[in-house]
């Protein structure tokens, strides 16, 4: 995280770039004997935004592992991270976040752990004489998030990764200022074959190339008939193929164990609510983080004039792939209305349920249902989010239809002219009442003749 | 003169050197003329010229101490009596160390000790054994062996030790000198090499039980380079109890005294019987939870020392491997400079934090360290402290025990409760048998540091222990 001034575990600054080698460290970074480390609460802090904004749940208390490796990057021979195998709490978990089209992605934990240093081939991997190790990099705080296996393709990959990372940008933690900031390990089983894990992935734009490239070469193999193990392999950006990191792939040993030297954290409520609310800043970031999303002059400014309307916002755009410009003015206008029709209620309902209401307006534009239903939501009324499901215009969709199709029914008479339009219909839009379909579609039929 | 200075305790020293009457660099060069007097006791890896500390409003200014050579001093080597760190030269102090440095103290060496702070001897170390000057030919105990043997022989006032399973408080018992390790956190780990960081700590050996609690004065205390150390609670509300005289009352361990041999169990029951008479009270308390402490203390030393001790591959100091081969055959190498119980430790410690045997071994080990420390925690509520012998056994002859590795572990049964529990425990002389120191050891409550050095002060009182070897 370089939106924090110092290092994991101690002061060291975190702008290694351009540095010297080996010129940004100190005993407790480079693993000196007799160095303990000393957790920066700001981390915590920083990780904890992450969770609000991807509506995970933190957990009350954060403990420390030590996870053994030896590898000459790793200055301890451990990386001290949040994540146990053997099932510790992660700072936070569950949470989800949704795509543009509605998608939602589960967020299984986010946790912290600390960068290893970086080794330097001089001349290239292949060529160099020796292995150098550059610390200046080592102790910088990462926070790990992990999704579920939710992506069927890998736009979806890019997409999250593009999203989240805008996401993070307008909650201050400037993932997109400095090159490397955002990094991400792919998993991908193809057609029931083991999982094939994808590392050295530098972000949105390399992860779909190479779950593109790993999905064909998986492909490759199972019409070949070859079976596809469980393997780790990296992504080369310059030659764009992935390749196998060890010939035989062991279940790694990584000895987890607790740090004893960083006592528990405690995170309790109170803490995780003044993170939430500290999100907010002053009116001036509210209305510039606002313009910045697109919302217009007017709505911005009653958004950031009104910090419970303006953590709603954020909320909804900060874990949802909606047009954050159209969320914006929503919430200034007709929610703003509903909210201040009944006295201004604390606007303390479950953001999903909101979410829900919203999307549904945005996408069908029916008025008197969002006010309803906002109504229900501010009353603290359970939402049912089938019931939102945004209504399609059927005759929108019809008329669209006949003129993409007009050249096809040319030549089909009657029932099969009806026929064949209802399928293309439902292709579209399958969820469709078909007897109302087949209703209106027959009616515009006779009025074209 | 120099023999009226080696006679004077640290208190009395630095009573004189306040007053003016002896100065900082004459008790320094009379005890460093000692030292190389002495080294055939091998108490010491690195001595020290002198070096006038600028601190002179320092509470103990000018006096010379010893520093176990596992506790990191900028600029002054650091070995932990190992090949592996045989020229490693720390860049920063310990928090300890800057303590006794602000405090007016000029650092006399760094002592021998068994190598990472592994074992119970004072024999594994790659400077060789360090010896006892009761009776050269036997161990001083371990594993601050150079600084209980540098304190005993008059080689320093008092030294700084650290205690994982009774690294202090054992050799203070074969050496005849007062050792004590403080509550968990008491004094900051920052610089201490880690052995097993959730048991170890920082802690003094000295002549008497008033001039420990003079050192431990200046270093105690919560640091903000130590995540785990805290500033010490005032005195409970059983302060009322604790009275000048005696009147309080000890906790006898009887299920352990299987493991006693005969000499030392007639001085600890004399000790008790004396004591008993005195108005101390005792009474034998079952403690089911003591039979596997012994066993899961060292799961969990093992298991973090295996990690600790990762770090030791090469690659930013100690020996370097042959670098034009692969790291990985190179960090390997490197790792042969270990010693035979260091490599033990480690390859303990690696088995048992492998998954399959994590829950058999370490998962375990921390259930039974909870249940011993929740049991002690409740015997706590009717005594003021615990009473063991430090040892169960006399000093044995250096090489003796080389090949019988488990009973030198057992000598560990009283001392590794109080790392488990985190409880303060002090080590005290309490007779000679056969020319040999036998110590007794008070464990207190934790926290209550100061409660525990204030009975022990009046135990040792009682039982009026004087003797000094002759070397
Ligand atoms: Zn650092």
């Amino acid at each position: 995280m370089v939106s924090l001034k110092s290092k994991l575990f101690c002061t060291c600054p975190t702008d290694y770039r351009g540095k010297p080698p080996n010129t940004n460290i100190c005993p407790i970074c480079t693993g000196l004997p007799g160095a303990l480390p000393v957790l920066n609460v700001k981390a915590v802090e920083e990780g904890l935004k992450i969770a609000v904004a991807l509506h995970a749940e933190p957990s009350s208390a954060s403990y420390f592992f030590r996870k053994s490796y030896f590898y000459p990057d790793l200055p301890k021979n451990f990386q001290i991270t949040q994540y146990d195998k053997a099932g510790g709490v992660p700072l936070a978990h569950d949470g989800y976040y949704t795509l543009k089209k509605g998608k939602t992605i589960r967020i299984e934990r986010i946790h912290m752990e600390e960068d290893p240093g970086r080794i330097y081939y001089e001349g290239g991997r292949g060529e160099s004489r020796f292995s150098l190790v550059d610390y200046n990099r080592s102790g910088i705080a990462l926070v790990e998030i992990v999704t579920s296996p939710d992506f069927t393709e890998p736009g979806e990959a890019r997409e999250f990764l593009e999203l989240l990372q805008k996401n993070l940008d307008e909650i201050g933690i400037n993932v997109s200022e400095y090159e490397g900031s955002v990094r991400c390990d792919a998993n991908i089983s193809y057609a029931g074959g083991e999982r094939v894990e994808v590392k050295n992935i530098s972000g949105a734009t390399e992860v779909e190339k190479a779950l593109r490239y790993e999905s064909v070469r998986q492909r490759n193999m199972a019409t070949r008939g070859v079976k596809i193990r469980r393997e780790t392999r990296s992504w080369d950006e310059r030659r764009r193929i992935t390749i196998s990191s060890r010939s035989k792939e062991v279940e790694a040993e990584y000895r987890y164990m607790p740090e004893e030297d960083l006592p528990p954290v405690s995170l309790n409520q109170a803490i995780i609510k003044n993170i939430a609310l500290n999100m907010r800043g002053s009116f001036e970031d509210r209305y510039r983080i606002c313009t910045k999303y697109g919302v217009g002059e007017e709505a911005a400014k009653r958004l950031a004039g009104d910090p419970a309307l303006y953590t709603l916002f954020m909320s909804i755009v900060g874990a949802s792939g909606m047009d954050a410009s159209r969320v914006g003015n929503v919430l200034a206008n007709e929610f703003a209305f509903v909210v201040k029709k009944h006295n201004n209620p604390s606007l303390s309902g479950d953001i999903s349920s909101l979410e829900t209401i919203i999307r549904a307006y945005i996408s069908d534009g029916d008025r008197s249902r969002f006010i309803s239903a906002t109504y229900s939501w501010i009353s603290g009324i359970p939402v049912r989010a089938e019931e939102y499901k945004p209504k399609v215009d059927i005759d929108a969709l019809i008329d669209k239809t006949l003129e993409k199709e007009i050249k096809n029914i040319g030549n089909l008479e009657g029932k099969r002219r009806l026929d064949y339009l209802m399928g293309q219909i439902l292709k579209v839009s399958s969820q469709l009442n078909r007897k109302e379909l087949y209703i209106k579609l027959q009616k515009k039929l006779e009025e074209l003749g | 003169m120099s023999s009226g200075i080696i006679s004077k305790g640290a208190r009395q020293l630095v009573d004189e050197l306040q007053r003016g009457s002896l100065e900082a660099s004459e008790v320094f060069e009379t005890y460093r003329k000692r030292i190389n007097e002495f080294t055939k006791l091998n108490a010491f890896i690195t001595s020290l010229e002198y070096k006038p500390n600028a601190r002179k409003e320092g509470s103990i200014y000018g006096l010379p101490l010893a520093i176990k050579d596992n506790i990191s001093t900028e600029g002054i080597r650091t070995t932990c009596a190992s090949l592996m760190l045989k020229d490693y030269m720390p860049p920063y102090d310990a928090t300890a160390v800057a303590k006794l440095k602000a405090a007016g103290v000029s650092i006399l060496g760094k002592t021998n000790m068994d190598e990472f702070g592994m074992g119970s001897s004072g024999e594994n170390s790659a400077f060789g054994p360090t010896r006892n000057p009761w009776d050269i030919e036997r161990v001083p105990g371990g594993s601050s062996s150079g600084s209980a043997v540098a304190v005993s022989a008059r080689l320093s006032p008092a030294a700084l030790g650290t205690d994982t399973g009774g690294s202090i408080r054992a050799p203070a018992s074969f050496t005849g000198t007062v050792g004590f390790k403080p509550s968990y956190g008491y004094v900051s780990r920052y610089g201490l090499i880690a052995y097993a960081n959730s048991l170890e700590q920082i802690g003094v050996i000295a002549r008497t039980v008033d001039d420990v609690a003079l050192i431990f004065g200046v270093i105690r205390g919560k640091d903000r380079f130590d995540s785990t150390s805290t500033d010490a609670k005032p005195l409970s509300n059983n302060e009322s109890k604790l009275p000048s005289g005696g009147h309080f009352r000890g906790a006898l361990l009887p299920q352990l005294s299987d493991l006693v041999s005969k000499d030392v169990r007639e001085a600890f029951d004399s000790s008790v019987a004396k004591l008993d008479s005195q108005g101390i009270g005792f009474a034998e308390e079952k403690v089911e939870e003591l039979e596997l402490a012994l066993k899961s203390y060292y799961v969990v030393a093992c298991c973090e020392a295996t990690t600790n001790l990762a770090r030791y591959d090469g690659v930013r100091y100690g020996p370097v491997a042959d670098p034009s081969r692969d790291w990985k055959s190179a960090i390997s190498e490197s790792r042969t400079m270990f010693g035979k119980e260091v490599k033990a430790r480690i390859m303990l410690g690696s088995y048992m934090l492998s998954s399959g045997y994590y829950e058999e071994y370490y998962l375990k080990a921390l259930y039974i360290r909870r249940n011993l420390k929740l049991r002690l925690l409740k015997l706590s509520e009717s005594y003021d402290f615990i009473y063991t012998p430090t040892m169960p056994v006399l000093p044995w002859k250096i090489g003796e025990m080389i090949d019988d590795p488990l009973q030198v572990y057992l000598s560990d049964a009283f001392t590794v409760i109080a790392n488990l529990t985190g409880a303060p425990a002090i080590s005290i002389p309490i007779a000679l048998k056969k020319g040999l120191p036998v110590g007794g050891q008070l464990q207190g409550r934790y926290g209550e540091d100061d409660r525990l050095l204030e009975m022990a002060a009046t135990i040792s009182g009682l039982l009026k222990f004087r003797g000094e070897p002759s070397i």
